[in-house]
Order: structure tokens, then C-alpha cells, then sequence
């Protein structure tokens, strides 16, 4: 197998310390060589084929809706309860199990769920939305009515603000990286342009805000400045990833708010109500608020920052034999596109540039890889994204430095995990 | 409704008649009247504006708060297993600092507002508008914030001050330092 174009990696083929693979390397090879890094003397001889009995007779019958295979059973979402049973039952979180995923979509039995009183089962046939307020008509408008305006179709991410809760705690807890960073989902959603409808109600010259209400027991309601609606890109989704939204995610119609705090993405919409100011909900003052060490909060900060994780290696999916690996993870802004992610594998002492899709969607997942020859020694994986706007996910360290402590909002900090000599994978803080 | 805005809607109709007819035929909201939303219409703002009539005081909320509340917030607002609602005034300086409804909610209103629309947990709405401004008397009361006799009502309440009022700083459009 070994031949001269695959000599083993001289210091300068690798982008970064520990055993970063470049780019160029790589497209000088096409592929990564097995015999170039070395991994040709252990390989195994294969058996003799057998022909299995799913090949000997017929298999099962046609499916209305189909499920995964049974064999990828424990792929599900870790649920969360937030509070003992018998108190808000209901009331908690489950999340994206994001190391057991490839690509950039989420399925939609798998996408993050957040509710503050349960999953309302609402009949679309009774189901109103109401457009008043400030406006000249107020209206109301069925689920039938909003299926029949020209359709607007937007692949974006939407983030719970408090994402990646756990990293809050002054302990790394052990936990995977969909427990960690999966309060995220990212889907092709389908719906009507929120500013159509607003134009259609006839906004008053003194309505700037908007208060958008869920129909769901807790009625989640959030003030939301209708820039974001007017010139902006807000819409109510209807279908997610080609089929109607899940009851979970707001059956029948939800708000989408591209790149901003999860919350504000309203589920079970069934009222926008256009006002002069802000209405301060408890939403928007008690939680989804940032304390500072000087007493002071941080309100309105809508904006999901720019941020990565590295989903393989991480906890449950460790490295076996040392040898060559692909280091791969998702990375997202709500500002915009993802212009750079950068690998590490020497906790941050030196970084390579990941390779991303040339054309990736703003404020939706990407995924990055790069080639990692990982020498079965500890070592320490960073992944650090960039946006369009030349902002760069920070360390937790400086991102923890305005902030009073165990704050959980609006945390970006860049992901260290770190891999044992045995190929075993945990969450640190480095 | 004035002539001039009769006016304004006449000229808007024609336009749209004269220029847009697609656009037109794509208007598929029905027109209902603010009246016809009032149940919906539960939004009350730090202006007091969405208020209901009727009024409660902190010992009238008393009793709703034993019945209602307690059970997941506690005797009184504190150490129940839903958190705690009251304590931690003078708090969100230091290190250990605890947010509560007195501590850190910076409007008397939103505990209105969330009251009536989200509580009790398992029963919301089931709460009178007099019961709701007990409730809310009382967090105001045994947060110290209001005495025991002072009366809320649609007028009051968003005159009281809370401890917290002053400790947000608006980020949007843009960081307002």
C-alpha cells in the first residue's frame, strides 16, 4: 500500500499542533491515505460474506408513517423535567441529541422541546390567531385562511437562550454533547411572512412592538420590536421539514424569528398585539434576562451569538485505536453566516481551519470537519467559530467576566473536550 | 372613527383596488371587534395599561395564597419546590445573589400579567381579578415592598416602585450603557 506519495505527514503537512490534518493535504491526496498515516499494519482479514435472511424472503408491509429502524432506538431526546413530579409537570426540556446526528438537518421527532406548561392538543379546526392592537383591522384568521397565502420557506436554527445550560455549573458536568448544547434545533420551516399580515392589518404609525402569545396553559408571551417583522424576516411557520409542525413544536402554527432567543419563537400562536412598548412579561425581565457582577441586567439581548461545538469525538462516541479521525461538529450564528471555524487539538495553544460548506444559509447549522491524526495520547478539542460579522465565539472564561455567576443565558463559550489515553472523551473547562 | 382616517382607509381601498388586485384577493383575515378578544386580551404593561377593574389587598390574598399557591411556593413565597418569590432585596451585587419577584422583577404589573394568565400551575384563569390582586398584594407585601392594608387595583399597582426598577439595561437596538 505505502508508496511515495503517501510518506508519512512531515510537521509542515499538518495545520495545527497534536495532529491537525491541513486542507491542502488533503486535496493534494484526495483522500487521506491509510498507508500515509501509517494504519496498514493492523489490518484485519474479513470473513467469508453470508447471504442474511432479510435477503431469503420478503419483508414487512407497507407503513402509513414511517419510524426509524428499531435498531436506532436509543436515539431520543434526554428529557429534563425542571421540576419535581406532581409540580408543573410539563415544564422542562428535552434535547437535540446532537452526537447522534450527521448533517445539518434535525429530524423533526428529535428537535429540542421547551415548554413552560406542557404540549396543548389543539384542534386546528377550533385554533384562531388574532392580528389587533394598534392597527386599523383587527383580524382574526384561521388555520385554513393562513394555508392559502403565497408560502415563504427558510432553513434556520432556533435556540433556546438558556442552551448549553449545564456548562453554567462551577463543575464540567459529564454529560453528552446534546445534553450540554442540544436545547437547538435547525429545520426547513414553511409558513407566511409575518409582515404580510401585519400590512394586511394596517399597523398604526405609533405601533412599534409587538406582543406575540402562545395558546398553550402557560400563554408564553414576549414582546418583540416589529422591525424584526416589518423589515425584517420573522414568519409563522406551519410546516416543519416538509410535513405540519409537530404538536411539540406549535402545532398548528408557530412564530419563527430567524437567529433569535428560542422563547421568542412563539409555539401555538394564537395572538400579536401591536403596541407603542415593550410590555416587560415575566419572560422577558425574570428569565431570558443576564445578571452583571455589578447588580445590573441585560435586557432585549435577542440576538443568538456565534457559536460551535464539536459533536464527534465527545462523550459517547470515544476514539478507539489512535490513528486517523474526523473531527466533526456543528456551528451556527443568529447574526449570520458562519464565515470560519477552527480546530484545536491541543487545548487552544494552536488552531486550524475547518473545512465548511462554500454556501452555507445564515442563521442555520453547518457542519465542519477536519482530519485529526490522533496520536493515543491526552490531548484537548476546541472547535471556535466566526460570523459575517467578524464575531468570534469566546472562551468561557471571558465570557463568564461581565457576568454575576451561573448565569445561563445567551452562553457561547467555546466547547473543550477533553480525550483520554484510553480514547475516552469528557466535557472539561479549559 | 374621524374622517380624516375614514378617509385614509377610503383612499387605501381604492389604491389597492386601482393598482393590486392579487394583493386584494389575498386578504384572508376576518375582522372581529377588540370586545370579541377581550377574554384573549390579558396583556398588561408596566403603564398599567390591559388592567381589569376589581382590587385585593395583602390579607385577602392571604387566604388565596394558602389554597393556591403555597403548595409549590411555599408558606410564604419561600421554600417551596417552584422557588423562591420572595427575599434577596439588596442581593444582586454579591456572589450569592437571589432573584425573586422582589429582588428582581422590575415591574409590579408583569406579576399581574403572569398571575392571571399562567397561575395557578394547573388551574390558570381560575383565579377572580379580585383574587388576583390579592395574590399580588401579598407577594408586594411580603416582599416589604407594600404594607398590608394598601389596596391594588388598576390604578395603584403600577405606581408601586419596585426595589429593581432601574436594574435593566436595554439591549435592543443596541446596548444602552
Amino acid at each position: 500500500m505505502t508508496s511515495s506519495k503517501f510518506l508519512p505527514l512531515s510537521t509542515e503537512e499538518h495545520a495545527a499542533g497534536n495532529g491537525l490534518v491541513s486542507r491542502r493535504w488533503l486535496l493534494r491526496t484526495g483522500f487521506p491515505a491509510v498507508g500515509a498515516l501509517g494504519l496498514t499494519s493492523g489490518m484485519v482479514q474479513a470473513e467469508e460474506l453470508r447471504v442474511p435472511d432479510w435477503s431469503s424472503s420478503p419483508g414487512l408491509d407497507l407503513t402509513g408513517y414511517g419510524q426509524p429502524s428499531p435498531f436506532e432506538s436509543e436515539v431520543v431526546r434526554p428529557t429534563l423535567p425542571l421540576f419535581p413530579e406532581g409540580i408543573g409537570d410539563g415544564s422542562g426540556v428535552s434535547f437535540t441529541p446532537l452526537e447522534k446526528l450527521a448533517g445539518t438537518i434535525t429530524p423533526n421527532g428529535l428537535f429540542f422541546e421547551r415548554h413552560h406548561s406542557g404540549i396543548p392538543e389543539i384542534d386546528p379546526a377550533e385554533h384562531k390567531f388574532a392580528i389587533h392592537g394598534l392597527v386599523e383591522r383587527p383580524l382574526v384568521f384561521t388555520v385554513d385562511a393562513l394555508l392559502r397565502y403565497p408560502m415563504v420557506t427558510k432553513t434556520c436554527f432556533i435556540e433556546c437562550a438558556g442552551n448549553s445550560l449545564f456548562n453554567s455549573f462551577d463543575e464540567a458536568q459529564q454529560r453528552t454533547a446534546g445534553e450540554i448544547h442540544g436545547l437547538i434545533g435547525n429545520a426547513e420551516w414553511a409558513g407566511v411572512s409575518l409582515a404580510q399580515l401585519l400590512d394586511e392589518a394596517g399597523v398604526s404609525p405609533e405601533g412599534k412592538w409587538l406582543v406575540a402569545e402562545g395558546a398553550d396553559a402557560a400563554k408564553m408571551s414576549r414582546s418583540i420590536p416589529i422591525e424584526k417583522a416589518i423589515e425584517g424576516d420573522a414568519f409563522i411557520a406551519l410546516y416543519q421539514n416538509g410535513e405540519r409542525i409537530r404538536p411539540e413544536q406549535g402545532y398548528p402554527m408557530r412564530l419563527v424569528l430567524p437567529g433569535w432567543q428560542g422563547s421568542m419563537n412563539v409555539k401555538w400562536l394564537r395572538r400579536i398585539k401591536v403596541v407603542s412598548a415593550p410590555v416587560h412579561t415575566k419572560d422577558e425581565t425574570s428569565k431570558y434576562t443576564l445578571l452583571q457582577k455589578d447588580g445590573k441586567s441585560r435586557q432585549f439581548t435577542y440576538e443568538m451569538g456565534v457559536k460551535s461545538v464539536i459533536t464527534s469525538p465527545s462523550p459517547g462516541r470515544e476514539l478507539g485505536a489512535k490513528g486517523l479521525y474526523q473531527v466533526s461538529g456543528l456551528a451556527w450564528s443568529g447574526a449570520g453566516r458562519i464565515t470560519r471555524v477552527e480546530v484545536s487539538a491541543d487545548g487552544g495553544a494552536s488552531w486550524a481551519v475547518a473545512m465548511i460548506p462554500g454556501q452555507a444559509p445564515p442563521r442555520a447549522l453547518i457542519r465542519f470537519q477536519l482530519p485529526w491524526q490522533w496520536d493515543g495520547q491526552p490531548a484537548t478539542l476546541m472547535s471556535r467559530a466566526t460570523d459575517e460579522t467578524g464575531a468570534v465565539q469566546p472562551t468561557r472564561e471571558a465570557w463568564y467576566e461581565p457576568y454575576a455567576a451561573n448565569q445561563i443565558f445567551h452562553q457561547n463559550a467555546i466547547q473543550a473536550w477533553a480525550v483520554s489515553g484510553n480514547g475516552g472523551i469528557s466535557n472539561v473547562y479549559a | 372613527m374621524s374622517m380624516r382616517k375614514f378617509g385614509a382607509i377610503l383612499a387605501s381601498a381604492a389604491a389597492a383596488f386601482a393598482l393590486s388586485l392579487p394583493a386584494q384577493a389575498q386578504n384572508y383575515g376576518e375582522a372581529i371587534s377588540e370586545s370579541d378578544l377581550a377574554n384573549w386580551d390579558i396583556s398588561v404593561g408596566p403603564d398599567g395599561v390591559g388592567l381589569p377593574a376589581g382590587s385585593g389587598t395583602s390579607a385577602q390574598g392571604a387566604t388565596v395564597w394558602a389554597e393556591q399557591c403555597s403548595a409549590c411556593h411555599g408558606e410564604k413565597g419561600k421554600g417551596g419546590p417552584a422557588g423562591d418569590l420572595v427575599g434577596g432585596v439588596g442581593t444582586l451585587k454579591s456572589p450569592e445573589h437571589i432573584k425573586t419577584v422582589g429582588s428582581f422583577w422590575p415591574y409590579s404589573t408583569t406579576i399581574f400579567d403572569y398571575v392571571r394568565r399562567a397561575m395557578p400551575y394547573y388551574a390558570p384563569g381560575s383565579l377572580s381579578d379580585d383574587e388576583v390582586y390579592a395574590v399580588v398584594a401579598y407577594l408586594l407585601n411580603q416582599n416589604e415592598i407594600i404594607s398590608e392594608d394598601d389596596i391594588m387595583n388598576a390604578e395603584n399597582l403600577p405606581r408601586v416602585e419596585m426595589p429593581n426598577a432601574n436594574g435593566f439595561i436595554s439591549y435592543w437596538p443596541v446596548a444602552n450603557q
